[in-house]
């Protein structure tokens, strides 16, 4: 079963598409934020450059953007199979559905953490590479932290969207809310009062990104710490996986 | 083998199917006959289980299709030939179909060859012609070597060539002992194809017989006899019971449509009464009345145009 998962998802090019957009985004942008900070060095301002986290500089790339290449995927995974009509096909040979669910959330999962770990490492050598005399090494405070950690967010937000994907099972509908979800909602947040967006910050599923990256101190975050936030973050997904199956398993094909 | 009892399937207020009881056997053809919206469709989709019924139980081998471990060993089922996602090829989409039953990599080639597809074995299912895409489906029944075979409107799309061969792959699995279900349109290709019908109309059962027996209880089973005493003849079939249309002449002799007795009986008659023959005929109705006379009333969706001159 695990085999014909990474069958169909080797055997699309949508998949190999949006690997390369992510690798792509991840550690070009990074390397764009890398090298350019480092040309305005010398007009940025102390505080600037005492508050400079060049962890999060390299890895802005995979934090920002690489989040949304793997929603997609994500999504398509499980959506394309209803945009297509495959679905029925998929179910008929494999009528255990929790099988089907779980397998294909595996092979993607992995596959996604995978491309993740090695995004970010990549992004994080170049980035230094390009930053420096202003950059870190993996061994300076909360660098593998904020390598891996970012890593394992993006993967949740894959698994966010895959989620998300079963439930609403429509392509489009499901890479909205997710991006709405990541991109949107911190902003909303962020327009709220302070008394309400202190309490609200650390429940949102984007702030794990934040806090996991983030490896110089600026001040109170409202966050709990990098893996309590991936925590948050892995919270809802396993909800939301939950009813996902339970839908799934339950709705008409 | 399947067996459906006492199916009934509702869609909000709808109901798409009824206390519908049938059984499809091993050995044979048999076609699933019915008006669209008949049913036929969600019937399919209660023995897969794709859809679960609202009360009634349908087995396929002797269990419900959700218990079996490898459904695609016991059953093959083609419902939409288009459910196939085009980004991928063809040997990819069966491989991952054969993957979730572990059926070896090698019957992948093994089934494309059987349906004639090898040479686009890798190519994007996107561009395949309806007849292709028909036949990827048909190979995807395959792959587990199944004793049990549904078809929904499997000769959608297939040329001549292509139809002759889907009949002669059915006869040919149903010979082998295999439980054959297909449903279809095409009344002349069924004609020629199914040996047993389950016909439904409005999601009920209508009824469940061999083809000939189906055909021989409508009434358009008749006898065309030509002989040059008409007349005579005529009279002496009312007499022994027939009844007795047309008249038309063709040359010299007349000929009469006798409906009621068979073409022996007739052909007795006439000797008796010393009347010559020129020819006696058994004009079988076609399925197409059969199923058009027995479905008349339950078809759901009338097409509101008139029927041409000459088309019975």
């Amino acid at each position: 079963m695990l085999a014909s998962e990474w069958t169909k998802l080797r055997s699309v090019r949508s998949t190999y598409w949006t690997l390369l957009a992510l690798v792509v985004v991840s550690v070009g942008l990074g390397a764009i934020i890398a090298a350019a900070t480092k040309a305005h060095w010398s007009s940025m301002s102390p505080t600037d450059k005492a508050t400079f986290d060049s962890v999060q500089a390299s890895q802005g790339g995979l934090m920002f953007l690489g989040q949304l290449v793997i929603v997609v995927l994500g999504s398509l995974v499980i959506t394309s199979e209803y945009s297509t009509g495959m679905i029925r096909t998929s179910l008929t040979v494999m009528p255990r559905r929790g099988v089907v669910f779980t397998a294909k959330a595996l092979v993607f999962g992995v596959g996604a953490l995978v491309i993740s770990l090695i995004t970010s490492f990549t992004a994080f050598f170049l980035g230094q590479a390009l930053l420096s005399p202003h950059n870190v090494t993996l061994s300076s405070a909360g660098a593998t932290r904020a390598v891996v950690g970012g890593a394992i967010y993006v993967t949740l937000c894959g698994l966010l969207a895959y989620a998300v994907g079963t439930l609403m099972r429509h392509t489009a509908g499901t890479i909205t809310s997710v991006i709405g979800v990541l991109f949107v909602l911190p902003i909303i947040v962020h327009l709220l009062p302070h008394s309400w967006r202190d309490g609200m910050l650390r429940w949102l599923p984007s702030s794990a990104g934040d806090a996991v990256s983030q490896t110089v101190y600026t001040g109170p975050t409202h966050l709990f710490n990098g893996w309590g936030e991936l925590s948050v973050l892995g919270a809802y997904v396993v909800i939301l996986l939950a009813a996902g199956l339970l839908l799934f398993k339950t709705r008409d094909a | 083998m399947i067996e459906a009892r006492g199916l009934t399937k509702r869609y909000g207020d709808k109901v798409a199917v009824s206390s519908l009881s049938f059984t499809v056997e091993p050995g044979k053809v048999t076609g699933f006959l019915g008006p669209n919206g008949a049913g036929k469709t969600t019937t399919m989709r209660l023995i897969l289980g794709l859809d679960a019924p609202d009360a009634g139980t349908v087995t396929v081998a002797g269990r419900r299709y959700g218990d079996l471990g490898f459904p695609m060993r016991e059953v093959g089922a083609l419902l939409d030939a288009k459910a196939v996602h085009g980004g991928r090829s063809a040997y990819n989409h069966l491989l991952c179909l054969a993957q979730t039953n572990g059926i070896p990599r090698k019957r992948v080639g093994e089934v494309l060859d059987l349906v004639g597809l090898n040479e686009v074995a890798r190519k994007r299912s996107k561009g395949f012609s309806l007849g292709m895409g028909q036949r990827l489906g048909i190979a995807a029944t395959l792959l587990g070597d199944p004793q049990v075979l549904m078809f929904d409107e499997p000769v959608n799309g297939l040329d001549p060539e292509g139809i002759l061969w889907i009949r002669n792959l059915m006869k040919t699995l149903a010979s082998e002992g295999r439980t054959v279900f297909v449903s279809s349109h095409l009344m002349s290709e069924m004609e020629h194809t199914a040996d047993h019908l389950v016909v439904i109309g409005r999601g009920q059962l209508l009824a469940e017989c061999s083809m000939d027996e189906f055909i021989a209880r409508s009434s358009g089973q008749s006898v065309r006899v030509r002989t040059p005493q008409a007349e005579l003849l005529a009279k002496a079939v009312s007499h022994a019971g027939g009844e007795v249309a047309g008249g038309e002449v063709a040359g010299s002799d007349g000929m009469l449509t006798v409906s009621g007795l068979d073409a022996a009986r007739i052909g007795d008659i006439a000797f008796d009464s010393g009347i010559r023959l020129h020819e006696l005929t058994v004009v079988r109705a076609s399925l197409e009345a059969a199923f058009m006379e027995l479905t008349g009333d339950s078809v759901e969706y009338h097409a509101g145009l008139p029927v041409a001159e000459g088309v019975n």
